[in-house]
């Protein structure tokens, strides 16, 4: 059980550029402390976020991944964050297909104005991943 | 690909991120990677000797790309960038990890704080490896600018800019320009008369060649980005010509159809065909489609009968209008927090509760008592008044939880205004602090308190409710710790400021983010005040934040001068980071042509084709392609990849 206790899940995080990665410098500024699990991969919009990625972060060994984006209705890109949200719908049936917790994936809303949020996305995360424990089904050995 | 030489400049920033992260550690880890030729640590790598010892190191060790780990780079990537060229390496080889706000700022156990930023800069080493160097894109700009809103603020900016020679689309949804200041009566700490003062700047603005003014009109779409927007503009039918209307104001005499005035804030009420001012701009009537019968002569066409001059046309449609700009004021300004949430304060129900904007009615000599003060129950002059101020304001329990910053000032002038018409009448007034910041402003409510004989009163109201035809108001003094309760013939709240519906919708539209509260969101808090996070559109006024007039006149300069500084160059540059396609890996599947939501990518010959001018570099195209044929540059599948491997390290 110390084990399980002691286990800190590894998270990568997208956050889109505009709010998300917003949002977390926001956090930052005000100094809203959250786990360190997640590290942030900023990118120009979830939109820009291949499914592809979720998976490879899964075979390198990532205990959870989070996508983090603008608001629906408030992309930058006008529509970005809608194409995302399909395709995120089907990577949490397809993980569910392939036998990993669909938990371990998580997708959220957090704009420029929403430091606490993202600190409190983060910690809710974590805190869910935990008492899933490591995730192995899909990580590799060897990796590509 | 030879393998690159990459800088890494590890910054302390202070103790910002030295006291929760070992920078030394990060250094040295990141020394170890592949392509890293030089690191080195700095204790302010943005200082003028930070600076030039990145330019010296690239120099020195003939490095091609750089890697700065410090705070977020929406504040030193320019710097840095800007930097690598003074070096000699291109600006698009710079890359920012953000240690600062993503990692030193929070999280206080150094040991992990230490590992994260060790993933988040390897990771950005990493995708450095693989970037390209690039040229900015230089695109044309185009020399006009719109200015959404027509009140004070949209105003200034637009004569700001047409002063500068700079011809402005300014752009009102109601009938007449002048917005909320033209409802005012008289403005603190001078009293001068509001209209007064406005209406010379709404005269100038319809009649300077460089501004074409499109009222009754609202924008629906924006396609574009800074230095060439495309708005669309509803143009809605008033059905009256205004170059022929003579203001003779026969057509409301006869006029049979009568509804609220919301001008006059349901005061009083108006006809279907009405002007909302006298000194409305542009002067000239407007039929309400929705009040009229039917514009229909069949039904009734009595306005159309009577009107002289020809100025009436039942055949006017809405109107689509197309104007091209380089750049956008938002000047939308505010509503007031809508009284049915309060039902401890009446909830908007209660006879002789008015809000602050329909107490400047009644003392205006244009509204609906020509400037008597009459309580609207019965027409009589109310004795004594209650003053409420923070009505939904500074209560983040249950409404808003911010200042609205002028209800202090606007709270007093009432109170004087209302001793000047009614001298032997008395005025309460309920106050949590009284916040008087501003040049005459502690005076003003000093005049307030003192020479206009006003009880202030600090406490809140619990309740208000009709009692013996009067209104009995409930609440304490918290100075002498007693209850009180005041038999009221009239009580005016000063209700919060909230941002106006239009901005609400405006912020959709535009696609430009919205604080907290609601309010559009600036750049930067301090430093770039008056610019949304969105390149090329600027905001003024109270639909930014709650503030009185002298603050939205201040701040729409501010933004007509960055509009100015925008448009007087001759070419902008865009940066780089758009599609590109790998047609030997193309097989013309069109999936990025479905996925892209600026229509920039089409087929030609069984390849995908990306417009650059069009491009905007989301993305959404890579990610639906199968076979990593479309990228955008500098962010391509292979440095994601490589990112998130770095992170998992």
């Amino acid at each position: 059980m110390s084990e399980q206790q002691n286990y800190e899940p590894r998270v990568v995080a997208f956050l889109c550029k505009w709010c998300s990665s917003a949002g977390s410098d926001l956090a930052g500024v005000s100094r809203i402390q959250y786990p360190p699990n997640a590290t942030p991969i900023t990118v120009p919009c979830t939109g820009a976020v291949s499914p592809m990625y979720i998976l490879s972060a899964f075979n390198k060994g990532a205990d959870g991944v989070l996508v983090s984006g603008c608001h629906i209705g408030d992309c930058h890109y006008i529509e970005g964050n809608f194409l995302a949200r399909r395709k995120m719908q089907l990577i949490m049936q397809l993980l569910e297909f392939i036998g990993v917790e669909p938990n371990r994936f998580r997708m959220s809303w957090v704009s420029a104005a929403e430091g606490a949020k993202f600190a409190q996305v983060i910690t809710d995360f974590v805190d869910d991943l935990k008492p899933l424990g490591p995730q192995e089904k899909l990580k590799k050995a060897d990796r590509i | 690909m030879s393998k690159k030489r990459t800088g890494v400049f590890v910054c302390h920033c202070g103790t910002n991120i030295a006291a929760t992260v070992d920078v030394a550690k990060v250094a040295k880890e990141m020394a170890g990677e592949d392509s890293v030729a030089f690191t080195q640590e700095y204790v302010y790598m943005c200082s003028e000797p930070g600076q030039e010892s990145v330019v010296q190191a690239i120099k020195d060790n003939k490095l091609d790309s750089v890697v700065v780990t410090c705070c977020s780079p929406n504040l030193h990537e320019k710097t840095f960038r800007d930097n690598a060229k003074r070096a000699g390496i291109n600006n698009f080889t710079c890359e920012i990890a953000n240690i600062r706000e993503q990692c030193s700022w929070v999280h206080k156990d150094k040991a992990k704080g230490t590992e994260k930023a060790i993933k988040i800069s390897r990771s950005v080493v990493r995708r450095v490896s693989r970037n390209q160097p690039l040229e900015s894109i230089a695109v044309n700009v185009t020399r006009r600018a719109m200015v959404i809103g027509g009140g004070i603020a949209g105003i200034q900016a637009a004569l700001d800019i047409a002063n500068a020679g700079v011809e402005v689309v300014l752009v009102e949804k109601q009938a007449t320009i002048g917005g909320r200041m033209l409802q005012l009566s008289e403005t603190f700490p001078t009293l001068d008369c509001s209209q007064c003062v406005l209406s010379p700047k709404m005269v100038e603005v319809k009649r300077h060649p460089n501004v074409k003014l499109l009222t009754y009109s609202e924008v629906q779409e924006l396609a574009g980005s800074v230095g060439n927007f495309r708005v669309k503009i509803l143009k809605k039918p008033t059905f009256v010509d205004p170059d022929k209307c003579k203001l003779c104001d026969e057509c409301t005499v006869v006029c049979p159809v009568v509804v609220p005035n919301e001008y006059e804030l349901n005061l009083s009420a108006r006809r279907a065909i009405y002007i909302p001012y006298a000194q409305a701009i542009p002067a000239s009537f407007t039929l309400d489609e929705e009040a009229c019968l039917g514009l229909n002569p069949v039904v009734c066409g009595k306005c159309k009968d009577v009107c002289e001059a020809d100025a009436i046309n039942y055949d006017m449609r809405p109107e689509t209008v197309t104007e091209d700009v380089g750049a956008i004021v938002v000047a939308t300004g505010f509503d007031l927090y809508d009284q049915a949430n309060m039902p401890e304060m009446g909830g908007g129900k209660v006879e002789d509760v008015l809000d602050g904007l329909q107490f400047e009615r009644l003392c205006s000599a244009s509204g609906a008592t020509g400037g008597h003060i009459l309580r609207p129950s019965d027409h009589k002059e109310p004795k004594n008044v209650v003053f409420i101020q923070c009505v939904g304001s500074r209560d983040p329990a249950k409404h808003c939880a911010y200042c609205s910053k002028i209800c202090c000032m606007y709270t007093a002038k009432h109170a004087q205004l209302y001793k000047h018409h009614v001298p032997d009448g008395r005025a309460y007034v309920f106050y949590i602090d009284i916040r008087s910041g501003g040049k005459g402003y502690e005076e003003f409510v000093q005049r307030t308190m003192e020479d206009n004989d006003t009880l202030y009163l600090r406490g809140r109201v619990s309740r208000l409710y009709r009692h013996n035809g009067k209104v009995r108001v409930l609440g304490t003094d918290t100075l002498s710790g007693q209850n009180v309760e005041i038999d009221a013939d009239m009580v005016v709240l000063a209700l919060a400021m909230v941002p106006s519906k239009g901005t609400t919708e405006i912020a959709k539209v535009l696609k430009i983010g919205r604080d907290k509260d609601g309010f559009l969101a600036e750049a930067h808090p301090k430093l770039r005040p008056v610019e949304s996070v969105t390149g090329g559109i600027y905001l003024a006024g109270a639909a930014q934040a709650p503030k009185d007039i002298p603050e939205t006149v201040s701040q729409a300069g501010a933004a007509a001068a960055k509009v100015i500084a925008l448009l007087s160059q001759a070419t902008l540059s865009r940066p780089p980071l758009i599609a590109k396609v790998r047609p030997s890996h193309c097989t013309g599947c069109g999936m990025c042509v479905d996925a892209c939501p600026f229509l920039a990518i089409r087929l030609e010959n069984g390849k995908a084709i990306v417009n650059e001018a069009l491009c905007e570099g989301c993305g959404s195209c890579s990610a639906t392609c199968l076979r990593a044929a479309i990228d955008v540059k500098n962010v391509t599948q292979l440095q994601i990849f490589e990112m998130i491997e770095a992170c998992l390290a």
